[in-house]
């Protein structure tokens, strides 16, 4: 009951709203401003410093306590200012497997004329980094996420903070980018080897790519065979292409779901299909995947091997 | 709330940074602690530099502990307590460089800064001076900047960054500083007790007056107290600023009554009224001067039966009081048989040939007037001296003086005259004081400085009453005409009082005037002035109307600076170009390639592109019409637009 209270208070305090997409600038109302620790041992020694001039009327006492007195309150000032208006861009986060860690790229921008600086950025109440941002210029940093579970990964509430220039203050600011980074199964350790490929499905002949016909050109991934790379276009300068032909490769492998053991669940079953499917990519055969409700036609490449990896990952993601 | 983890380990720069702080803070107080506690203090900081120089480890805290104890035993030995203003000054000072051997993170470096802080008050108790108060205003710059370094968490130094930013800060705090000095309501009277040596040293005259006491306070440029008078200034040699009087001789030493009895008489006929006001610079002692001679006690004060003006409580701090005198009087009272007595006492074996001088010079002077005057012209016609550095005396001072070395400052004349009237039967006493002094003619106040300290004879004539009579002035009249420096042959010439020429003579008259405004207008500024600060603006001089607006006049300024401060944050870049670079850096960055602070766009521009080959033909081109913009001078007129149009089209 408290705990649902205070956490209802919070959101409707600090308007925390979830997640946002674009970019998220700190205005004035999402910049929140305490006096930090420090800043209350501070009055305190104040206090005791009016004290001591009162006693032994002492002016220039005074005249101490109140300078350092304004300039504890124009502190309040510098550090809410060092933290607002800076923008918070989101931006991509390659894929990784449940296990590994998510790097979330952050950037943030001084639209402004004065260098802020010790810019603290924490997780969860940890801190990850302090940066230091020029006037008009931008720092882009990872923020490392642990990946613990398939499927898509938010790195959630970041707070920016800020105790620059006196730490009297402690400025925050939170801020919840919708960027996310797809978290695929963990590759099985162990696994049974690949299902056996069917040989020339169609044709009952095994036609090296040779012999297929040439079908056009295509980027290069890395993981084409050399062999299937378009020299001659390389030479005249230029991207490197593969050349593409119709008609089934050396082998043509079909990774099901069906093959899997419902022994392992759903998760040990996912987690084998990964498994599989980065071995098929590693050793350049061309490779589908059957899933319940779905399948992803026969292709080679690290794009098959992503494609298929995703579909893994977002599996059943809407229960 | 906090954030943990971030890192608490303090930086080199930091550490010069404290270290600094806290020589600056604590370099005036070197004079004023016993010499083992500065050479432990720099043996302490030196000890931490070489730590951090070397990266040693810092010492175990039972060390630091026993250095503490041996400090606080030896403060305890030197002072025989610990409690004190000097003895706690002392401890605290050894207790920050203490701190500085165990700082190892961000939490005992902003103890240290806030200790410097407090640090700075203690300066203010020994003084309050114009330059102190530079000088610390240098310290609490240096302090702060330190404290802004604290929290730049970067490797790289920023010194310039950290004092400039401390300047502002500081600059920006000056109006609401005012605001609070002037407006924060002041007590009357202390919170606690004084500490004992919590008062003034002793300065300037004492009460007692022996050959060399009053010539000591020649070299002193120290000011005793500041005259201003209503209406004009009477001439130099009429000002006799009347202090300590002596009654009692032991044949070298003259020495005031303690306990003296207050007036109980009036002038029978007093002329010349002046009115003035005398500020008094703090001498621990509890007589005030006012001119020959005081017309009635100042309020909180005594007048004598011998017109001393004694205050109610040593004079500890600066002290201001009206006073009127009559330059012309008649205090022809019949002294008591008491003071008769003791103005007439002599010591039996003291100083023979004087009183055999006396006797005879007495029987050949018609009167007690002609007597007097023959003594004078003894001292105007037979080759005595006035000077500042007269011979050693020893035994029977007044007959060596008289008979042998001839040579004197106006105490050895004082106090010889003195001693010729009383051998020969006329009550006299000594009076002490100042006697002149020197005229701001830029501010129209007098000075007068210890080293306007005098001495005269005062004697009880039947027709006449007390009557002064300076010898001095006999021997020299250029010292009560004008002055004391006029006065001294050209080889004794003081150091400064001496100098004579016009533009110094400008800037000491400049340089005192600032002083007097300071201490009247800042140092000075207590309960009443504010009160009275209140009435002049036509405002109540109560507590809760003093309150009330000083509160609205800092919301005032603080609101006033937010909007200078915040106003200027939301400032897009002036120029369209630099606009258009820093949306293109912008998206670049939303895709991995953030622009470096140091980078310069061609260099950006192809790292932009190695890492984005698909880009390149637009990366290039942007970069391109930027820098050609920028720091081109073949800029084409399209430029701009292209700019903008180029950024706009670009798709990541």
């Amino acid at each position: 009951m408290y705990a649902a209270l205070r956490h209802s208070l919070a959101h409707w305090l600090f308007r925390l709203r979830g997640p946002e997409s674009g970019r998220i600038v700190l205005v004035q109302r999402r910049v929140f401003i305490l006096p930090s620790r420090y800043g209350i041992a501070y009055a305190g020694v104040l206090l005791l410093m009016l004290a001591g001039s009162a006693n032994y009327n002492i002016a220039l006492g005074f005249a101490l306590t109140f300078l350092l007195t304004a300039l504890g309150f124009n502190s309040l000032l510098y550090t809410y200012r060092n933290l607002a208006q800076l923008a918070v861009i989101g931006g991509r986060a390659q894929p990784v497997h449940a296990g590994g860690t998510a790097h979330f790229s952050l950037t943030i921008e001084n639209p402004g004329a004065v260098t802020r600086y010790g810019i603290g950025i924490a997780r969860d109440g940890v801190h990850l980094a302090y940066v230091d941002i020029p006037a008009s210029n931008a720092v882009t940093i990872a923020i490392a996420v642990p990946a613990l579970r398939r499927g898509v990964l938010l790195p959630g509430r970041l707070t920016l903070y800020t105790r620059y220039p006196l730490g009297l203050c402690y400025a925050w600011a939170y801020v919840e980018p919708k960027i996310h980074c797809l978290v695929y199964p963990k590759a099985e350790a162990g696994a049974p080897p690949l299902p056996p490929a069917a040989n020339g499905t169609q044709h009952g002949a095994a036609p090296g790519p040779e012999q297929d016909d040439f079908s056009g050109l295509r980027a290069y991934h890395p993981g084409d065979a050399p062999r299937r790379i378009a020299w001659k276009a390389a030479a005249r300068g230029g991207e490197l292409l593969t050349k593409q032909f119709s008609g089934a490769s050396a082998s043509e492998l079909w990774i099901d779901w069906a093959h899997t053991p419902q022994a392992l669940g759903v998760e040990g079953r996912l987690s084998r299909l990964a498994r599989w499917i980065v071995d098929a990519q590693a050793s350049g055969q061309r490779f589908g995947l059957r899933l319940p409700g779905g399948s992803i036609a026969l292709a080679t490449g690290s794009a098959q091997r992503e494609r298929c990896l995703e579909a893994l990952a977002l599996f059943e993601a809407a229960r | 709330m906090k954030p943990a983890g971030a890192p608490q380990a303090l930086l080199p720069r930091q550490l010069w940074w404290l270290i600094a702080a806290l020589l600056l803070v604590s370099a005036p107080h070197a004079a004023r602690l016993p010499h083992w506690t500065t050479l432990l203090a720099l043996a302490l900081i030196a000890w931490r530099t070489h730590i951090a120089r070397a990266q040693l480890r810092l010492p175990p805290k039972w060390m630091l502990m026993i250095i503490a104890a041996v400090a606080m035993g030896g403060t305890y030995l030197q002072y025989g307590r610990i409690l004190g203003r000097d003895s706690g000054l002392a401890l605290l000072v050894i207790m920050l460089c203490l701190k500085l051997l165990e700082l190892a993170a961000l939490r005992d470096a902003m103890v240290l800064v806030f200790l410097c802080y407090f640090l700075v008050v203690t300066n203010f108790l020994y003084s309050q001076e114009i330059l102190t108060a530079v000088y610390m205003l240098g310290a609490v710059w240096v302090i702060t900047a330190a404290l802004i370094g604290l929290q730049m968490r970067g490797l790289h130094p920023a010194h310039r960054e950290q004092m400039r930013g401390a300047a502002i800060m500081l600059l920006q705090a000056l109006p609401l500083m005012c605001v609070l000095f002037m407006l924060f309501p002041r007590l009357s009277a202390p919170l606690w007790g004084l500490p004992q040596d919590a008062r003034a040293t002793a300065t300037g005259l004492s009460d007692t007056m022996a050959p060399g006491t009053v010539s000591n306070l020649l070299l002193s440029d120290a000011v005793a107290f500041r005259v201003d008078f209503d209406g004009q200034m009477p001439p130099l040699n009429r000002l006799y600023w009347r202090g300590p009087v002596m009654w009692d001789f032991d044949g070298r030493t003259w020495s005031a009554v303690r306990g003296a009895a207050p007036a109980r008489r009036e002038l029978s006929a007093a002329l010349t009224p002046v009115t003035y006001t005398v500020t008094i610079e703090p001498h621990a002692r509890r007589w005030l001067f006012a001119l020959d001679l005081p017309a009635r006690a100042a309020p909180r004060a005594l007048l004598t039966n011998d017109f001393q003006l004694l205050s109610q409580t040593p004079v500890t701090s600066r002290l201001r009081y009206s006073m009127t005198s009559y330059l012309s009087y008649r205090d022809d009272a019949e002294p008591t048989p008491n003071e008769l007595r003791r103005a007439l006492a002599l010591p039996d074996d003291a100083n023979p040939r004087a009183a055999e001088l006396a006797r005879t010079m007495r029987k050949a002077a018609a009167d007690e007037r002609a007597y007097a005057r023959a003594v004078l012209n003894m001292f105007r016609n037979q080759n005595y001296y006035y000077t500042t550095t007269p011979p050693a005396l020893d035994h029977d001072p007044v007959d060596e003086f008289l008979f042998s070395t001839r040579a004197g400052f106006c105490e050895h004349y004082a106090s010889a005259f003195a001693v010729l009237m009383r051998a020969a039967g006329i009550p006299a006493r000594i009076v002490t004081g100042y006697q002149g002094g020197e005229f701001n003619t830029i501010g129209n106040y007098l000075i007068v400085r210890q080293a306007d300290a005098h001495a005269w004879v005062e004697i009880w004539l039947r027709d006449a009453g007390w009557t002064r009579i300076d010898p001095t002035g006999a021997v020299s009249p250029l010292r009560v005409e004008a002055g004391v420096a006029a006065a001294l042959p050209q080889l004794e010439l003081l150091p400064l009082l001496g100098a004579n020429y016009a533009w110094l003579q400008q800037v000491r008259m400049t340089w005192d005037l600032m002083q007097n405004s300071w201490h009247q207008t800042v140092i000075g500024y207590a309960q009443d002035q504010q009160r009275s600060l209140m009435r002049r603006v036509g405002m109540q001089d109560t507590w809760a109307t003093m309150v009330t607006l000083m509160s609205v006049a800092a919301a005032a300024i603080v609101g006033l600076l937010a909007l200078l401060l915040l106003h200027r944050l939301n400032a897009k870049p002036a120029d369209a170009a630099l606009a258009a670079y820093m949306r293109f850096c912008a998206r670049l960055a939303r895709r991995g390639i953030a622009r470096a602070p140091s980078e310069g766009p061609t260099a950006f521009g192809e790292r932009a592109c190695a890492a984005r080959p698909d880009l390149a033909h637009a990366i290039r081109n942007i970069s391109g019409i930027y820098v050609r913009l920028r720091y081109g001078s073949r800029a084409e007129t399209q430029d701009a637009e292209r700019l903008q149009r180029a950024v706009r089209d670009f798709r990541t």
